[in-house]
């Protein structure tokens, strides 16, 4: 058993171009990621469409301007133009002001303006128009309370968790659950499917070795890559990007521990049922990139889809992964505050081994 | 010519007889992409609310009710108490807390200004902000029912902001994200495929009984990739039927530009995935540095999250990111309408694309060592 | 008599090590030629170089009458090759293997049904047909390599360690299949470790780190060593070696 363990790491850390890929590519992809993913919009080209050109529409065009949102592309003519630039792709929105704007709005009291975004992009244009109305909004509020700012109720905005709104915030818990999940499922996936490619596991299998201890000796190896993986992440997001560590680390190291676990039982069972490599690959990456970034509240928020999609997203276990690192990294979470994730991460776990041992005894 | 059609349908044959690659090849994409086209939304609605009211006076029950009024807002929790309610803003049960604090309706009834406070889960910044807009926004016409009061003349006064989408008028995130995903899936099918196909050869050994026969490098490189370009374009149609008919996405463009285009965009693939197997050893190792461009490729493919805004650059590296093209081509033609002149930039970018990693893979794929 | 593989003063290097050091040999039409030597003594890499899989570092060679250097692709439609690694496709049935490689040698499809036919009958494979070639025994794999190494009839076919791993009885079949292909005029060109193979070759040559020590008839050399088996010289000229494999 020993002996059997010490062959399959040797096997790993001997191949050092692959352990360039296993430690670099993580490490890219964090750095890559926290620094240049963002869901902020800046500098979004937008166009006017100004029929007055008075002070109010010439004041609203400059404060629109001016905010890190958007950057003032050009300024058309006519209505024709508007889809023209619209298809060329490069303006997302385009602000039409009627004439006599400035007139309107103190002598009848209403001035219209009219925000036209481009919506192929839902998302950005839902920002766009929110952000612009919000612009708006405010110019009318300065204007009408030059002239009475007492007895109002003035708001006062706190951002809890992430007062500076770092979108890094949101990415970094969900990278680090992506990579975590993708590799260590992979890589298990792929060195069994390797041995049975390669006819060693039939070497194996009539050796006296038990099928449980095979098991773990190939999977012992890669539980400690990954955890070395995720400190590295972890540091790098602490040193780089300055996420909070003030939550409970050790609880958050365990954490991560039965969450790659999770993932090496997953690969195991996506191992026992591909034949080939290639099969297993599929299977890991191209079977679960994609719900993972998708279904997992990585980047899209659970709470906004479909009802059946949220009860869909509780089957990926990465969902829950990535609310208990939230939760302890920016939220001071203790164990009380994620025990039912913990739990349901258990239960996948076992899930997958008891599948998996059946799977694997029915071979043989 | 006779020897490519012995490669593709050994290729064939080869795919076919792993029981796991049909359902792994027509079923696991389309049901990624029904699905998974319904996950992406920022819209934020039913924002779970908790009020803090320690004033208890008629004006906060006022402003209270503006917020039960509103169609953004779903008050979950209403307390004395912050303890619970930043229990709840932990636990994710509510993303919002207005602190109504003591005094406010005093204040406002002596004729002066009150704070409230508005304090959001912000761990999502960009939801954030819209949430703490829509706040905003309610207090907002709050306050115009007070000045209302006081000053009839001024409160009439007020800019109409009226908003269209054009594309995509009832911001129906799906149409945006179908042509995306079924780009990101056909990428990686073809991607993945023919990464993972000479280095197989070469594990197994086979390779070499291939480079000791007369064939020429151009017939062995289309007969591989020729299955699964037809494969890949196999799933392309079935996903542009898929949002026709499911999603009911009409392509407002020329079909004709759509497939010619993506006929080239996928040989750029295919030859990324060959360069990839030349350059590696190992299923293993092949498959890792596919991993490694695909995620980021995707990742920065400006289907998640507005590329507009990621640094220079970043924007730099993504220059040499195909997906990227190919997915605003097809959002382009597909949601818009453009035609040929519009997106001549991307088409150009695909065919350079397609032309420098075949040659690459050319190249370094060796009969000899 | 026709030469048909020609080498002189040939070199390999890879960096500081020296694989191949200065072979020269000459092999003549339908001749068994035996290449053999320890594990690691550069049998393998020869063979790769002579079937243009490898570049020599120096050396004039010529196959079939081709310059290796610059008519590579006119050798290779005279060459046949069967790796030491296994080289059908495991999960293609014997005919489709034997259809794709027919094919790509651009045999016409009557022939290679002609052929698939008469392989499968000289080999008794009828219960197999449907099987995939991973479900063969070895021994038959190994033969079926053999005849689809030379599927194109080849002037000569290079055989590196083709019995390795297979019993006595089957090396024994393997080797009345060589002997056929020989009597048909097709040079044989076959690496082994088995001696009591070496004995079935017209010549063989022993290689000692990286150089030819020993190039004769096994008569000849039997004689030359003073000794009755070639085991035995074998053994005289192994000793030399000081590679570690």
């Amino acid at each position: 058993m020993k002996d059997f363990i010490i062959k399959e790491f040797k096997q790993i850390f001997r191949d050092y171009r692959s352990m360039v890929i296993l430690f670099g590519i993580p490490i890219a992809q964090v750095l890559l990621f926290g620094f240049a993913l963002t869901m902020d919009l800046n500098d979004v080209h937008f166009a006017v469409l100004d029929k007055s050109k008075d002070e109010y529409s010439k004041k609203i065009v400059d404060k629109i301007n001016s905010s890190d949102y958007f950057i003032l592309d050009q300024n058309l003519n006519s209505e024709s133009e508007i889809t023209k630039i619209f298809e060329k792709g490069i303006v997302k929105e385009v602000i039409v002001f009627e004439s006599n704007f400035t007139e309107n709005f103190i002598k009848k009291g209403t001035a219209n303006l009219q925000i036209i975004a481009d919506a192929s992009d839902p998302n950005t244009a839902n920002m766009l128009v929110n952000y612009t109305k919000a612009i708006v909004d405010n110019f009318q509020q300065t204007i009408v309370t030059e002239n009475s700012l007492k007895g109002i109720v003035i708001p006062q905005i706190e951002f809890k968790y992430n007062s500076e709104l770092k979108s890094v915030f949101m990415f970094v818990p969900g990278i680090i659950t992506i990579i975590l999940m993708l590799v260590s499922a992979m890589m298990t996936s792929i060195s069994i499917a390797r041995e049975k490619e390669l006819g060693t596991m039939e070497i194996l299998l009539v050796s006296p070795i038990k099928p449980i201890q095979i098991i773990v000796g190939k999977v012992l190896p890669y539980v400690l890559l990954s955890f070395i993986n995720f400190m590295v992440i972890l540091i790098l997001s602490f040193w780089v990007f300055g996420m909070p560590m003030d939550g409970n680390m050790f609880l958050l190291l365990v954490e991560a521990v039965l969450y790659i676990v999770m993932s090496l039982a997953l690969g195991i069972f996506i191992s026992t049922v591909s034949n080939s490599q290639q099969t297993a690959m599929l299977l890991s990456m191209f079977a679960l990139l994609l719900p993972t970034i998708l279904l997992s509240g990585f980047i899209f928020p659970i709470e906004n889809m479909p009802q059946i999609l949220q009860i869909l997203s509780n089957i990926m276990p990465s969902k829950w992964f990535i609310i208990i690192v939230k939760s302890i990294m920016l939220k001071q979470g203790s164990f009380i505050d994620v025990w039912k994730e913990t739990l349901i991460l258990i239960s996948f776990t076992v899930f997958f081994i008891v599948l998996s041992i059946k799977k694997f005894k029915i071979r043989l | 010519m006779r020897t490519i059609l012995f490669i593709i349908e050994k290729e064939f044959k080869q795919i076919f007889r792993d029981k796991m690659m049909l359902p792994i090849i027509f079923a696991i994409p389309v049901i990624q992409l029904l699905i998974l086209s319904y996950t992406a939304t920022f819209e934020v609605k039913n924002i779970n609310l908790g009020i803090l009211n320690i004033d208890q006076s008629q004006q906060s029950s006022e402003l209270i009710n503006k917020f039960k009024g509103s169609t953004f807002f779903n008050l979950k929790a209403y307390s004395t108490n912050i303890k619970d309610l930043e229990v709840m803003l932990k636990r994710e049960k509510i993303s919002q807390i207005i602190y109504i604090p003591n005094n406010f309706g005093k204040n406002l009834s002596s004729g002066n200004s009150s704070e409230i406070q508005i304090i959001t889960d912000a761990v999502n910044g960009s939801s954030a902000n819209l949430m703490s807009y829509y706040a905003i926004s309610i207090i907002m016409s709050y306050n115009s029912n007070i000045i209302a009061k006081i000053n009839p003349n001024i409160a009439n006064y007020g800019i109409n902001s009226s908003y269209q989408y054009w594309y995509n008028q009832e911001l129906d995130y799906k149409r945006y994200m179908v042509p995306g995903i079924l780009v990101l899936l056909v990428t990686m099918i073809g991607a993945f495929l023919s990464g993972m196909n000479i280095v197989r050869e070469k594990e197994i050994g086979t390779i070499e009984q291939i480079n000791v026969t007369p064939i020429k490098k151009y017939e062995f490189i289309i007969g591989k990739l020729s299955p699964f370009w037809i494969i890949a374009m196999f799933d392309l149609i079935v996903g542009l039927l898929l949002s026709r008919f499911v999603f009911n996405i009409e392509i407002q463009g020329n079909i004709f530009l759509i497939f010619s285009v993506s006929a080239i965009y996928l040989l750029s693939v295919l030859g990324l995935g060959l360069l990839i197997s030349t350059v590696s050893d190992t299923q293993q190792q092949a498959m890792f540095i596919a991993w490694f461009f695909m995620v980021i490729f995707i990742m920065l493919s400006g289907l998640f999250t507005p590329v507009e805004s990621i640094p220079q650059w970043a924007k730099i590296i993504n220059y040499i990111n195909p997906i990227k093209y190919f997915i605003k081509f097809m959002r382009q033609v597909m949601l818009k309408g453009s035609n040929i002149f519009d997106v001549y930039n991307e088409i150009v970018v695909i065919v350079v694309y397609s032309i420098a990693t075949l040659s690459l893979a050319f190249w370094r794929y060796r009969k000899v060592s | 008599m026709e030469t048909v593989v020609e080498v002189k003063n040939l070199v390999k290097k890879f960096g500081n090590f020296v694989a191949n050091d200065n072979l020269t040999f000459e092999v003549k039409k339908g001749e068994i030629f035996g290449f053999l030597g320890a594990n690691g003594a550069g049998k393998t890499t020869a063979i790769k170089i002579l079937c243009g899989l490898s570049t020599p570092t120096s050396g004039e060679l010529n196959i079939a009458g081709f310059n290796i250097y610059t008519e590579r692709e006119k050798i290779k439609k005279n060459i046949g090759y069967m790796s030491q690694k296994f080289s059908l496709y495991d999960d293609l049935t014997i005919a489709e293997n034997i259809k794709f490689y027919g094919g790509i040698y651009g045999l016409s499809l009557k022939k290679i049904k002609e052929k698939t036919i008469k392989y499968i009958e000289a080999l008794n494979l009828e219960q197999y047909t449907k099987k995939m070639v991973a479900e063969l025994p070895l021994g038959i794999k190994q033969k079926l390599a053999f005849m689809v190494s030379v599927i194109h009839e080849p002037k000569i076919v290079f055989l590196d360690e083709p019995t390795s791993g297979v019993d006595p009885i089957t090396r024994r079949q393997f080797w009345d299949m060589i002997y056929n292909e020989a009597n048909k005029g097709t040079t044989i060109f076959v690496t082994t470790h088995y001696m009591d193979e070496a004995e079935y070759c017209n010549r063989i040559s022993i290689m000692v780190d990286g150089k030819i020590e020993a190039l004769d008839t096994p008569a000849n050399l039997k004689k030359t060593f003073n000794s009755n088996n070639m085991e035995n010289v074998f053994i005289q000229l192994a000793r030399k070696a000081t590679r570690i494999d």
